[in-house]
């Protein structure tokens, strides 16, 4: 079982930030209220701690990303730390290095905490069993990507000031996606009802067993739901037999202005992004008052800094509302 | 003294061959069976040693028809001594070996390279398969005639599917002229894809790609109606779900000459360990679910299931300490794969006859060799196993040269104590 190592000392009771499918309620409440309050005190200009204060953060990236990483970079740099970051394309065996080499040479330059992101599901399970430094998951496969999942809660809970029983939707290509995994495990822990829709070809076996309603139509999904998150399309996706076209996948599954009138008036757009403009979100809803795209951004950066700071060692920040 | 004769005394002797489960008393001269039963008499002219057998069970030589041993080619991962020697620690004294090697056994050089080095670094009988098609690729046949001539006890591509079905037509119709059994590794290779693990909920959770059910059931169907179109024997190499089990099962009862084995593997473990990404528990077919271990376990005690196989396929550290969708498939079993099936007798109650014919006369059968029975004037070899002892699985013992077991740390019951091929003693096991 992916269950996590045993309790270190620190608030979070947690060595390492694998994933969200076994977080209790009460660390995602402590994560989020810890992001709420950094999130608070920068923008009034107050001290935020230095926890990460001639610490090293070793980000290993064997997968492209901008975002995440300048993100992760951010957040380090936000809580007085430094950052390397390592990039490799292809898998360690291409480069003729097993999993463990790398565990091992990284484990050898002393870093204080391990940032990975991995093509593969589960290389940051086996990382994080060989090393004794706490370790990130910044996106495995299509497996996990649990700060995204968790700034995404961090967004709902600031626009609708609850997340208990809000009915989120979310649409796309669930069986490739970590952020869908990720997504599905918090908000269900945190008492959120759940839906995901996508054609047959793109949603993960027996999904439904995951506590999720399943939808195949978007128009008749998007009805009474509080939140539609879209979830990028991969173009190998349309030379896989996993939906014939662009066009095809946008004509059903695109986010408009059309599929936007089915929704409540109050309804929150969101997207982890990148936005594939004109294929799963048109550019006007993406742009819309709706869209809470940039909050995720900014919130992003305030959510990795309470990971960071908490697995640290750092004292958990208490937020005025209850997290619910 | 006579190194190939012995006396075997007290043991519980069980050989379904002839219907025999008692306390009985074999005795082996220059390497057959001379006497078994009691009070026979026993001849003074030499010292003959003996194994007081007292608490432990006497059986045929137990025969593995599907192990993968690696020479020539992958000799990093195990080499036919070290992987004969692993076959005697687990108590089998004849194995047959798969044609993937590198270069592939699809002539007869290879037959033969792998007979003569068998000769000289095994300690156990090794029964070469050929391959189907030349360099295991689907396009030819491999030379299977001259292969036969050179030793080969069946046909197989086994680590692929001969995915063209006019070419596997072929190759079962070809297989009858040399009375061999055709032996199908089920997994359509478009529907596997680039899955690693079992395709339902488990995948879905741990965000691995699945390889379904279907992938392996739409090729037992395709062969068995192929079998039954060419007449030719068929057997099913690690049958793993439920679907499968139902269409042999089918097909015995309409009388097509098809049998099926099963690896302890399939028998002990469900998807559900895959979500510790430990790579030892990626295998092909990948480890299936609760309902495909019930299937198969009845399978076994209703004989659908004929025999019982380890598909021990050794990989070195360097091709499993990696990313889990870029391990190599495959795990050792030759030397945890007994204790295994015996637990699956302690727990559903079966006859301790029918473990032992699936582990013996069926398996000879189904590669129709002269093994597999302690009669009368039948080659001297012989499993015994203390019933009663318990022991942890220690990879690091292992005989083989690979560690790739998933069941490192399991306690276990029941081991194996003498491997005695052709009269001779060749593994002794702590007592």
């Amino acid at each position: 079982m992916t269950t996590p190592n045993a309790s270190p000392a620190n608030a979070l009771q947690l060595k390492s930030l694998l994933g969200t499918e076994f977080l209790k309620k009460e660390q995602i409440q402590l994560l989020i209220s810890t992001a709420l309050a950094f999130k608070e005190r920068f923008e009034k200009g107050q001290s935020i701690p230095a926890t990460l204060s001639g610490k090293t953060a070793f980000m290993l990236f064997f997968e492209a990303s901008t975002r995440t990483r300048s993100s992760f970079e951010l957040a380090t740099q936000r809580l007085g730390g430094n950052s390397i970051v390592l990039t490799k394309g292809g898998s360690s065996t291409e480069k003729g290095e097993t999993l463990l080499d790398t565990a091992r040479n990284i484990e050898a330059m002393r870093p204080d905490i391990l940032i990975l992101r991995h093509p593969s599901a589960g290389s940051p399970f086996l990382l994080d069993q060989a090393l004794n430094l706490p370790l990130v998951n910044a996106g495995d496969g299509f497996h996990e990507h649990p700060t995204q999942a968790l700034l995404d809660l961090m967004t709902i809970f600031q626009s609708r000031k609850q997340i208990r029983g809000t009915r989120v939707l979310i649409v796309g290509d669930i069986a490739h996606s970590r952020v869908a995994r990720s997504n599905i495990y918090a908000l269900r822990t945190m008492g959120a009802e759940v839906s995901v829709c996508g054609p047959p070809t793109l949603l993960p076996p027996k999904v439904e067993k995951m506590g999720v309603k399943v939808f195949h139509e978007l128009e008749k999904a998007v009805k009474d739901q509080d939140v539609v998150m879209m979830l990028r399309i991969q173009f190998e996706r349309f030379s896989h037999g996993q939906t014939p076209s662009q066009g095809e996948y946008s004509r059903f599954y695109g986010l408009n202005q059309r599929v936007l009138k089915l929704c409540q008036p109050e309804v929150l757009i969101m997207h982890p992004g990148p936005v594939n403009r004109g294929v799963e979100l048109a550019t006007d809803v993406a742009d819309s008052s709706r869209s809470v795209i940039l909050n995720q951004v900014s919130n992003g950066v305030m959510l990795r800094m309470s990971v960071l700071h908490l697995l640290s060692g750092g004292e958990p920040f208490s937020w005025k509302e209850d997290i619910q | 003294m006579n190194l190939n004769s012995l006396l075997i005394k007290n043991g519980r002797v069980v050989d379904p061959s002839q219907n025999k489960d008692s306390v009985q008393d074999i005795l082996v001269l220059n390497g057959k069976i001379e006497a078994i039963g009691k009070g026979f008499e026993i001849p003074k002219s030499e010292p003959i040693p003996e194994i007081d057998a007292t608490g432990l069970v006497v059986t045929p030589g137990w025969i593995d028809i599907h192990t993968h041993l690696r020479e020539p080619g992958g000799t990093h991962k195990e080499t036919i001594e070290t992987g004969t020697r692993s076959a005697a620690a687990g108590g089998f004294t004849s194995i047959a070996c798969m044609a993937n090697t590198q270069p592939v056994n699809d002539s007869s050089y290879i037959t033969t390279y792998i007979r003569q080095k068998v000769a000289t670094d095994s300690p156990v009988n090794v029964f070469p398969i050929g391959a189907v098609t030349k360099g295991l690729k689907g396009e030819e046949l491999a030379e299977i005639g001259s292969m036969r001539e050179a030793g080969i006890v069946a046909i197989s591509d086994d680590g692929k599917t001969v995915m063209n079905a006019y070419l596997f037509r072929k190759a079962l119709d070809y297989s009858r002229r040399f009375d061999l059994t055709v032996i199908s590794h089920a997994e359509d290779s478009n529907l596997k894809g680039l899955g690693v693990m079992n395709e339902g909920y488990n995948s879905a959770r741990f965000g691995l790609r699945g390889i379904p059910k279907a992938a392996e059931e739409v090729i037992v169907a395709r062969d068995i109606y192929l079998a039954e179109l060419t007449g030719a024997k068929l057997h099913i190499a690690h049958a793993s779900t439920a679907g499968s089990v139902a269409l042999i099962r089918e097909a015995k009862r309409r009388g097509i000459q098809v049998t099926a084995e099963v690896t302890p593997h399939h028998l002990t473990l469900t998807d559900e360990v895959v979500g510790t990404y430990d790579t030892n528990t990626k295998v092909a077919p990948p480890l299936r679910e609760k309902e495909d271990i019930e299937a198969l376990q009845e399978a076994v005690a209703d004989g659908t299931i004929d025999a019982l196989a380890s598909d021990h396929a050794p990989h070195s550290r360097e091709e499993k300490e990696v990313e889990y969708d870029h391990a190599d498939f495959g795990m050792v079993g030759l030397e945890t794969a007994f204790p295994l099936y015996y637990a699956k007798v302690l727990k559903n109650h079966w006859d301790l006859s029918k473990l032992v014919a699936a582990m013996t006369l069926k398996p000879a059968q189904i590669i129709g060799v002269k093994k597999g029975t302690l009669r009368v004037g039948a080659d001297a070899d012989i499993s015994i196993f203390d019933p009663g002892i318990e022991w942890v699985v220690d990879r690091s013992q292992f005989q083989s040269k690979s560690q790739n077991s998933p069941f490192h740390g399991w306690k276990m019951r029941g081991k194996p104590v003498f491997t005695i091929v052709a009269g001779k003693i060749v593994y002794r096991g702590r007592v």
